[in-house]
């Protein structure tokens, strides 16, 4: 061969390579318009300081139970470290169902309508590339989880935002549902009990959800991850209402309910059909769930129901400590119905949310979350976690009240 | 699941800190601090709440303990109960439990040094009427105790933040 010219050869494919290059932007335009959380800056903040108080933690503040812990290790020593099924080990599907039809009502066949999933956030993934074509719009409420809207637009479908407000305790309201719904509509997505706000919907407004659903024939992705955290009273799945069972992905896990969000262990159950095409998905990018994990949620839902209850106990105890002391300094927030948020108003101090965390923190050292984190509707309001251990919380509301008071809002 | 009542919560707090504050107490279960102080107090004057106690860490605490195995050879009409409450009544004896099995009481016994608990249970445990035999179990090592680890498990790093 000729050498030189083929080293010619290589310039002229450079020289086209990076003229291509320059003409088609390396990363996907519809993951390069992604924003990246618009709280970076804040949160990179928060890590560069010592001491904080911090009620802005998403996640338990309990270990998981030993129960768990215990099982994990032994699943190590039987030397369980293989792939399990795609759609995650029987066993583990099988509890799922059980617990499922236990504790909130729905019937799911555990061989076809059940999937293990690494996170909720890997379901909700699966589920909208496995149900969305190009343009497929979907409504989310806000101010709501950070993930929704780039889930929808990662599958290339169309994220509508259908605000929530105080006046209602954000639970969504059909009427503003029935404004955004358009004939390109595919999926509602539901999260209740709700990060940020601890909203939660009774059974009457699971009622008129799901029939403005059946009317509009969406499909509904219905994030109940918080659902074991619920301290009104409890109502079963939307998915149990007629009509609903064959339209609806419901989304659980271990994270909450059994503080074990490092595990990254959750699962969806719905329709056979579409379970079906979620698992598709899931085979060709995850495999299969983590095999440790899957042992670990096995015995959470087989064993630890007293586990899961004490500490359900203590953040409804905890709740009302926060709750009451935000009242009591002015900061209005109505009463959770679940998860472990609280979503006070900060309006009357005239500052911005992001103004209001920013100063708090760097006065007071308090961390908390501005409520424009979860979508627009969330202005006025700051995320306040109570994952928190009792003396943190009371501790934080000192400095909270302190921090008011300086600021002549108190 | 039956949801329990503001007694029933009120107990359980204590057990698990008897120093938490009625103020406390209170806030966690959204009642007034007035009704708190009365649960606790009917809860005193029931009898269900006997006292208060604090757990002492194993380094702190003086003294030699052992558990006792009791066996004894139970009284007609009263059973156990005369014997156990006339051993109850030294100050040597912490606990004491009658249990199933191959021995009657259990007892936890507390001296200032080996020869005391052993002069103990020589001269006064053995001795009493209605005890068949005893078996001493010196304590070596406190693990837990109601409910409390002594080593403490370490930290756990979480996120400073998270959404």
């Amino acid at each position: 061969m000729n050498v030189s010219r083929s080293q010619c050869n290589r310039k002229n494919v450079e020289k086209k390579l990076s003229s291509a290059a320059q003409a088609r932007p390396r990363v996907a335009p519809h993951i390069a318009v992604l924003p990246k959380s618009g709280i970076r800056d804040f949160f990179d903040l928060v890590n560069t300081m010592e001491g904080v108080i911090s009620l802005g933690i998403g996640e338990p503040d309990f270990v998981a139970p030993w129960k768990i812990r215990e099982a994990t290790i032994y699943s190590l020593q039987r030397g369980y470290t293989h792939y399990t099924s795609n759609l995650g080990d029987l066993k583990l599907r099988q509890a799922i169902c059980k617990y499922f039809q236990k504790r909130f009502g729905g019937k799911y066949n555990p061989n076809t309508e059940c999937i293990v999933t690494v996170g909720v956030s890997e379901g909700l993934d699966i589920a909208a590339r496995a149900v969305l074509s190009p343009g497929d719009e979907v409504l989310y409420h806000e101010p709501c989880y950070v993930s929704y809207a780039p889930t929808v637009s990662m599958a290339h479908g169309v994220p509508v935002p259908v605000l929530t407000s105080a006046k209602h305790d954000f639970v969504v309201q059909v009427k503003d549902l029935e404004k955004a719904v358009t004939p390109k509509t595919k999926v509602l997505m539901l999260n209740y009990p709700n990060n940020p706000t601890g909203a939660g919907m009774t059974w009457e407004d699971k009622k008129k959800v799901a029939e403005f659903a059946i009317k509009h024939d969406l499909l509904v992705f219905s994030d109940e991850i918080y659902d074991e955290l619920a301290y009104a009273e409890r109502s079963p799945s939307i998915a149990t209402l007629p009509g609903m069972h064959d339209r609806t992905i419901v989304f659980n896990g271990f994270s909450k309910a059994f503080a074990m969000t490092g595990f990254r262990i959750a699962y969806a159950v719905g329709p056979h059909d579409l379970i079906d095409a979620m698992m598709k998905i899931h085979q060709y990018s995850m495999l299969c769930a983590p095999g440790l994990s899957q042992y670990a949620a096995t015995e959470a839902l087989n064993n630890c129901d007293e586990e899961r209850e004490a500490m359900r106990e203590e953040y409804e105890q905890r709740r009302n400590v926060i709750v009451k002391g935000f009242n009591d300094m002015g900061l209005k927030c109505f009463m959770p119905r679940g998860a472990f948020y609280v979503f006070p108003c900060i309006q009357s101090t005239g500052m911005t949310s992001m103004e209001f965390a920013t100063k708090l923190l760097e006065e007071e050292h308090v961390a908390l979350i501005p409520g424009s984190a979860f979508g627009t509707s969330g202005e006025g309001f700051v995320r306040c976690s109570y994952a928190t251990a009792m003396d943190e919380i009371q501790e934080a509301l000192v400095h909270i009240r302190a921090f008011l008071k300086r600021h002549k809002c108190i | 699941m039956a949801k329990a009542t503001n007694k029933a919560r009120i107990l359980a707090l204590l057990k698990r800190n008897a120093r938490i504050s009625a103020q406390e107490i209170a806030d966690r279960l959204n009642i007034t601090v007035e009704k708190a102080n009365s649960i606790i107090k009917e809860l005193e004057t029931e009898g269900t709440v006997r006292g208060y106690t604090a757990l002492i860490s194993p380094e702190q605490e003086t003294g030699t303990r052992a558990i006792i195995e009791v066996q004894i050879q139970p009284e007609r009409d009263a059973g156990f109960d005369n014997i156990a409450q006339r051993i109850c009544k030294f100050d040597e004896v912490v606990s004491a439990y009658l249990v199933s099995g191959r021995y009657d009481l259990h007892l936890e016994v507390v001296g200032n040094s080996l020869q005391d608990v052993a002069h103990f249970v020589a001269s006064k445990l053995s001795t009493q009427p209605g005890v068949k035999s005893c078996a001493t179990l010196f304590l070596l090592k406190k693990y837990k105790e109601s409910g409390i680890e002594m080593d403490k498990e370490e930290g756990h790093e979480r996120l400073k933040i998270s959404m």
